[in-house]
């Protein structure tokens, strides 16, 4: 069961909700791949997805999650729409809800968008990813996938590596592995690595070998190529050699842990092909288990709204 | 084995200092004290000073590029004959040293030479332009030991912070030549004596600005600063008060910064021109000052050669730079034990054990099992300095014809004797 209206980041989740999400998470990913076992249970919902920053598989990942379910999908073309002509964020998000949308996907390059949104119409917003604020559904099919291979949140150890400044998805981990009971590293060059996440109780190492030691689930983060020009290190190569994860870095890993990556991987740069391409790695489950997550969540929240609307009634 | 006898060994990472025998055999010390064991060679320390090899943290070798100045061998025989048996190579060659293939070009070099051990400074950006970050941890890997845009100071704040970050994450320190690049153009000190002797001045404040900016970027960013060269007063009360923050930096000053001021350079002469330049008698008082209160942390020399041909020059075309390898501690001896400012001990300290730890490296002790790097002096000897004794291929001394005391007799590198003296 979820207590909000809106899906804004980890921090507001209690660890019930977690649960629940991943719980029916599960059922969902029988659905993806077994058409009999798909069902209209939102049939009549709608949902938008509005993207003012790139994206496939988060964009089509919840373009499945709702066609899987019945819901009528639309998506904004951000480079054709009326934002073009000056329209501002709120005047935008108020004209689709007056449409009658259900529930709004939105990504944006600015923190707090979805949230400044989410005050303004009755849809439900689901954060896509803010700046560099949150990513929860990013990091809820993280978390999922995590807890399908290793089946316990309590005391395992995550390793988080890549540019943790820029990265929401890092964040939105973090917070979320701490809640539940996890022991998260973060590892990476001393500019990538500013931000304080001590503070969110995460261990800080700026030795990717001796942060990768021991570890059941090691991340990578992608290299956002502009960080480069933006004089953070010095070049991809040795980014890659002194930063990025091979095989060698991936052999002091604990016994059967698993590769993850929020994807698209820059092959060669923060992971090698080699490892990417082998079974340690569940970078492709991971979009499976987008999917699935993001299912769960249009569900949960849909009949959370459901029953807010009944007890108004009553 | 070799026996070194009856020195006055002074090791401050071990709090010694007694007359003893110091036991060397194959690259480590073995025993210190008395002993029985067999010698192939005894040398007779008596009357004379035995400490850990001299680490000098600012050098410049010139070597690539600039091989009629200087070149790795020739710089490690002055050194060796300075007693110096680790020294600092500085970036600003020609290729700058910002790429894994010049560091090693460097070592290798080095392996050619007397033994002395070499370990290059990489630069912080790449060709010392100040746009984008070296290869700061391919160099790491290959050796080097801090990183520095020596000569030059990387003026974009919002670099300088990367740089620190990076560096930190590497577990280096970052080098400042601390000298703010809008305050240039001058040749000696900007003050009474640059206006009397109708010589273009160079400010203080352009030392003091950069301390103050790099000392705040060290404070958020938790690098270790080492500040290189102090010159001046307010570049001490500045790192005074960073120390007294907590802010984690260490301070190197010259020989020439506290034995000589301004007022030498009535004559013209470009071997007394060097950045920072000479300064006024009250910064040679306040440098003193801060040997004495451990405000400066370490003794460098700033080692730089140049051919006679370009100091014979004007002041004002004259490179800066003066050569410290071969006068480095008699000077030091001369005026700052002599003169009751520094023990002996805390002499030693400051240009062998301290710069030792600064670098992370494992020199600047003589004790069992530690590398025989070691240096014995006949402190009581006393000379005229004599640039054509030198063996570096320059000649740019302010202190030729100077006297002082402290000749160095032996330099042991590795258990090797490099320089020796009798």
């Amino acid at each position: 069961m979820l207590r909000n209206k809106d899906l804004l980041g980890i921090k507001d989740l209690e660890v019930s909700e977690i649960m629940s999400i991943i719980n029916l998470a599960r059922l969902m990913k029988q659905r993806i791949n077994n058409k009999s076992l798909r069902q209209q249970n939102l049939k009549n919902e709608t949902l938008i997805t509005l993207f003012y920053e790139n994206s496939t598989r988060t964009k089509v990942s919840f373009n499945m999650a709702a066609w899987y379910q019945g819901m009528n999908v639309t998506d904004l073309e951000v480079a054709t729409s009326s934002m073009q002509k000056g329209e501002s964020l709120i005047d935008t998000a108020i004209t689709l809800d007056r449409m009658g949308i259900d529930y709004m996907a939105i990504r944006h390059e600015k923190t707090g968008a979805p949230h400044l949104i989410a005050k303004h119409v009755a849809a439900s917003i689901i954060n896509a990813g803010d700046g560099a604020n949150e990513h929860p559904t990013q990091s809820l099919l993280d978390l999922y996938t995590m807890y399908e291979k290793k089946g316990s949140f309590e005391d395992l150890n995550v390793t988080i590596i890549g540019d943790i400044n820029h990265s929401r998805v890092a964040r939105s981990n973090v917070i979320g592995l701490k809640k539940l009971g996890a022991n998260v590293t973060l590892a990476g060059a001393g500019t990538l690595l500013t931000t304080g996440m001590e503070a969110l109780g995460a261990r800080v190492c700026f030795d990717v070998a001796e942060a990768v030691s021991g570890a059941d689930v090691v991340m990578g983060l992608r290299i956002q190529m502009e960080r480069q020009n933006s004089g953070s290190f010095p070049d991809l190569r040795e980014y890659s050699q002194i930063y990025g994860i091979n095989e060698e870095i991936f052999s002091k890993a604990a016994k059967d842990a698993i590769l993850m990556h929020p994807a698209p991987v820059n092959r060669g740069v923060e992971l090698t092909p080699e490892l990417c391409d082998s079974n340690i790695s569940a970078i492709d489950e991971q979009v499976t288990n987008g999917v699935a997550v993001r299912m769960a969540i249009l569900t949960l929240l849909h009949d959370r709204n459901k029953s807010v609307l009944k007890s108004s009634r009553r | 084995m070799i026996r070194i006898t009856n020195g006055l060994v002074i090791n401050p990472a071990t709090n010694l200092e007694e007359v003893t025998d110091v036991w060397v055999q194959g690259e480590k010390v073995v025993h210190i004290g008395p002993g029985n064991y067999p010698s192939r060679q005894v040398i007779n320390a008596s009357g004379k000073w035995v400490i850990p090899g001299i680490v000098d943290m600012h050098v410049h070798l010139r070597e690539p590029g600039f091989e009629h100045k200087e070149t790795i061998a020739t710089g490690c025989l002055a050194a060796a004959r300075g007693g110096i048996t680790t020294m600092c190579c500085m970036p600003n060659t020609n290729p700058v040293i910002d790429n894994e293939c010049i560091v090693e070009f460097i070592n290798s070099m080095a392996k050619r030479a007397n033994g002395v051990n070499v370990i290059p400074v990489g630069a912080i950006t790449k060709g010392l332009v100040g746009d984008e970050l070296a290869n700061i941890g391919k160099m790491k890997e290959f050796g080097i030991c801090g990183i520095s845009e020596d000569g030059k100071t990387v003026m974009d704040s919002a670099l300088m912070q990367k740089a620190m970050l990076y560096a930190k994450g590497l577990g280096l320190p970052v080098f400042s030549h601390a000298e703010d690049m809008t305050l240039i153009g001058g040749a000696m000190n900007a003050g009474e004596n640059a206006l009397k002797f109708g010589i273009k001045g160079l400010p203080r404040a352009a030392e003091e600005i950069i301390i103050a900016r790099d000392m705040i970027l060290a404070k958020y960013t938790g690098c270790h600063l080492h500040i290189c060269h102090v010159s001046s007063r307010g570049g001490v009360e500045l790192i005074e008060f960073g120390k007294s923050l907590g802010i984690s930096i260490t301070a190197e000053t010259a020989p020439h910064y506290f034995t000589l001021d301004d007022s030498v350079l009535e004559d013209y002469d470009a071997n007394k021109k060097m950045n920072p330049p000479l300064r006024t008698a009250d910064d040679v008082i306040a440098i003193k000052e801060a040997l004495q209160k451990g405000i400066i942390d370490a003794i460098a020399t700033d080692h730089a050669p140049h051919h006679y041909d370009e100091k014979d020059q004007p002041i004002e075309d004259a490179p800066f730079g003066i050569i410290g390898l071969e006068t480095s501690f008699a000077l030091s001896y001369t005026h700052l034990f002599k003169t009751g400012i520094l023990t002996a001990m805390q002499l030693v300290d400051k240009m062998s054990t301290t710069p030792a730890k600064i670098l992370g490296i494992d020199k600047g002790s003589i004790a069992e099992g530690k590398i025989a790097d070691l240096t014995i002096i006949d402190v009581d000897k006393q000379y005229e300095i004599n640039s054509n004794d030198f063996v570096s291929k320059a000649r740019n001394t302010p202190f030729n014809g100077m006297q002082v005391n402290g000749e160095v007799c032996y330099t042991f590198v590795k258990g090797n004797i490099v320089y020796k003296n009798d």
